[in-house]
């Protein structure tokens, strides 16, 4: 596996000559259109699955009723659309965006797209001590709570045991035990529920977003916000991570430093959607790796917070009207089933930068 | 062990002492782990959540009919001690073989059959027999079990053999995790519209030996025992697969057989181990790779000593299980989830230096 580093351009020579120059301004340029374009499809493509999220169901809504519920208008349709409707197709895309920035983040700064928050056990953690708290009777903010200190304690141990080699496949490996050791504690608080409330637990652990209070969707966005202007802020930094440790360090970033605030955010992050949606499989873990491919190049956050909710919107509409039957499966169940083979796949063919070396 | 340097005239010892551990050490070790299993068994038998004097337990066993008039300890060890000793004692057996079979065959030291999603599929198929096609008979069950984990085995060996993922631990555990989950939510789906399967579900997949049927040990027996002689059959051809695939084919193994057999191994053993006690993760890891420290790299004695140490793991966990938390018990698979993981952990950080 080489070491190349991602597609920035290698340093220039000291005193590029005005040619060289003249290429890298064009090659950033066809980067950061190449960016814009990707957004603006993912913008257009999410406008089309929110509409149709809104029209279509057991009672469908033409598009002019919808907006017209959407500006105010009175009766049962507006109802239906602002009532059952909107929320659901709010917290899936706050959800899905959250899950999406959680994972790109952590996979770009641990500099390996096999770690994610669903993967090194960070939802894990955050589930455990959920249906923990679940189990005990908790509610709304408890249950807020007891997710993110699962997270967190999931993250600290996974970072304080992987050591200094905080990059590389040590890291997820250690996560995955980490993940494992979640799971044994969310079998004992299963087994330890009533029937009803192991029932209950056990819906919540697929991962759905049918039930959507209003709170739940602000509390995610809020935090989402937050996040995404903490890294905008903190954007030449995490490029910095980019390059390896010394290269960052000499270029005057503090790599250790940023990444224990990465990963918490990520945590942070990955802890709020869970609490509210449940784990929705596998949606942190493929976001990155499908931006990256849309994007063509370099880690690509912002892309990878429109692909998460995209997924998860568009599989909650797949769930809804696609699948046969009277059963209508929750999103995670249909981000496990298609994200699995798509996840397996990943890692067999591989990206052309799949790893770098421990 | 690396003596230092001296400047001593004597002969040095031989290289190979130092490569691995010296014979007399292994069969010492061997029959150490041998008795901590029958320790491990005794116990099992002993202790529980009724306290029955090792006197009672004694007398209850050499009385194989139960007699004409049996008393409550009698009841207990017949009705509940054997069974779930025999059964703990044949899925860790199991397991802890199809870890060292599955780390030889893909030359990968974190394969581990609950790792790598082949229980899970087990489960899948389980679930799926109990739910739509109302299965109860043990060896319906059964052929289920075996129908899942084949088909989970040769997707991960399928992976594994992509050259990427073979090579790398990280890839292949992430791409076991994959399977896990992808096999989980059909699990879950087949389970959301049937609550009394669910109920079932929920004891059975954090593994446990309560309430398992004893006749579900006799009618799986003979899975077992021909999984355990595939297993030992390859020995040979599993030292040969260490050295490498060239290697391997100039010793005169033929190498698609040789995974063939490998894989219907571990297949026998998973599936008859799941059907019995549930999906159990971290034995196949832990038994093989404690084996490996106690009679180092030979399969033919790695195989026996790590089946020992996988039943003394199960047996040890479930008896501990049983004493945590006195009213109620934790399950076994939760016991070795907490035991498990700690030590994967600590397996990950001592290969520092070996480049993982």
């Amino acid at each position: 596996m080489t070491a190349t580093a991602p597609t920035l351009p290698t340093p220039a020579p000291q005193d590029p000559t005005p040619r060289v120059r003249e290429e890298l301004v064009a090659l950033r340029r066809r980067i950061a259109r190449r960016a814009t374009l990707v957004a603006l499809v993912l913008v257009l493509v999410l406008l089309g699955l929110s509409l149709t999220a809104l029209t279509v169901g057991s009672a469908t809504v033409g598009p002019l009723e919808v907006i017209g519920a959407l500006t105010g208008a009175e009766g049962t349709t507006s109802f239906v659309v602002l009532g059952l409707r909107l929320p659901r197709l709010a917290l899936g895309l706050v959800v899905g965006a959250a899950l999406g920035l959680a994972g790109a983040l952590l996979q770009a700064v641990v500099r390996n797209p096999l770690a994610s928050p669903d993967i090194v056990g960070l939802t894990g953690g955050a589930s455990a001590a959920a249906v923990l708290a679940i189990a005990a009777g908790a509610t709304g903010a408890a249950v807020d709570s007891a997710a993110l200190l699962g997270a967190l304690v999931a993250a600290t141990l996974v970072f304080v045991l992987s050591g200094r080699g905080v990059t590389g496949t040590r890291f997820v490996v250690i996560g995955v035990a980490v993940a494992f050791l979640a799971n044994g504690f969310l079998g004992y608080a299963l087994t330890r529920a009533s029937l009803t409330g192991a029932r209950s637990a056990f819906f919540w652990l697929v991962g759905s977003v049918g039930s959507a209070p209003w709170g739940d969707v602000l509390r995610v966005g809020a935090t989402l916000t937050v996040v995404a202007l903490v890294l905008l802020l903190a954007r030449r930094r995490l490029s910095a991570l980019a390059l390896d440790d010394d290269t960052a360090r000499a270029l005057g970033a503090h790599p250790v430093a940023t990444r224990v605030v990465a990963i918490l955010l990520s945590s942070v992050l990955a802890a709020v959607a869970v609490a509210v949606a449940g784990p929705i499989a596998f949606v942190a873990f493929v976001s990155g790796p499908i931006a990256r491919r849309l994007r063509g190049s370099g880690p690509a956050l912002a892309t990878a917070t429109l692909v998460g909710a995209t997924v998860v919107v568009a599989a909650d509409l797949v769930g809804q009207h696609l699948v046969p039957g009277t059963l209508q499966p929750p999103v995670g169940l249909i981000t496990g089933a298609l994200g699995a083979p798509f996840l397996i796949w990943l890692l067999v063919r591989g990206e052309r930068r799949k790893e770098s070396p421990a | 062990m690396n003596a230092a340097p001296t400047l001593d005239l004597e002969p040095r010892p031989p290289r190979t002492r130092s490569r691995r551990p010296p014979r007399r050490r292994a069969l010492l070790g061997a029959l150490l782990l041998l008795l901590l299993l029958l320790a491990a068994v005794a116990v099992s038998l002993a202790v529980g959540a009724r306290t029955i004097s090792p006197g009672a337990v004694l007398a209850a066993l050499l009385d194989p009919a139960g007699g004409s008039s049996p008393d409550t300890a009698t009841v207990v060890v017949h009705e509940l001690r054997i069974p779930r000793t025999v059964i703990g004692l044949l899925a860790g057996l199991a397991l802890g073989m199809a870890g060292v079979v599955m780390q030889g065959v893909t030359r990968n030291p974190v394969a581990d059959p609950g790792l790598l999603g082949v229980n899970a599929g087990a489960a899948f198929a389980v679930v799926l027999g109990i739910s739509l096609v109302g299965i109860t008979a043990p060896l319906g069950l059964a052929a289920f079990a075996l129908l899942g984990s084949l088909a989970a085995a040769v997707l991960i060996g399928t992976i594994a053999s992509s050259a990427r993922a073979g090579s790398s631990p990280a890839v292949l555990v992430v791409a076991g995790a994959a399977v896990t989950a992808g096999l989980t939510s059909l699990t879950t789906l087949v389970l959301l519209g049937d609550p009394a399967a669910l109920d079932r579900y929920r004891f059975w997949t954090v593994g446990s030996l309560t309430g398992r049927d004893v006749e579900m040990a006799t009618t799986l027996a003979p899975l077992l025992v021909l999984g355990v002689l595939t297993a030992l059959g390859l020995s040979r051809a599993l030292d040969a697969l260490a050295l490498g695939d060239d290697v391997a084919r100039g010793l005169g193994f033929r190498l698609l057989p040789t995974r063939g057999a490998a894989m219907a191994a571990i297949v026998l053993l998973c599936a008859t181990a799941t059907a019995l006690a549930g999906p159990l993760v971290f034995v196949g890891l832990l038994g093989a790779h404690g084996a490996r420290a106690v009679v180092g790299g030979a399969h033919l004695r790695l195989l026996p000593v790590a089946g020992v140490l996988g039943a003394t793991l199960v047996l040890l966990a479930d008896t501990l299980g049983r004493v945590v938390a006195p009213p109620g018990e934790l399950e076994a698979g939760i016991v070795i989830a907490a035991v498990g993981a700690p030590l994967l952990i600590a397996l990950i950080r001592s290969r520092r230096a070996a480049g993982l």
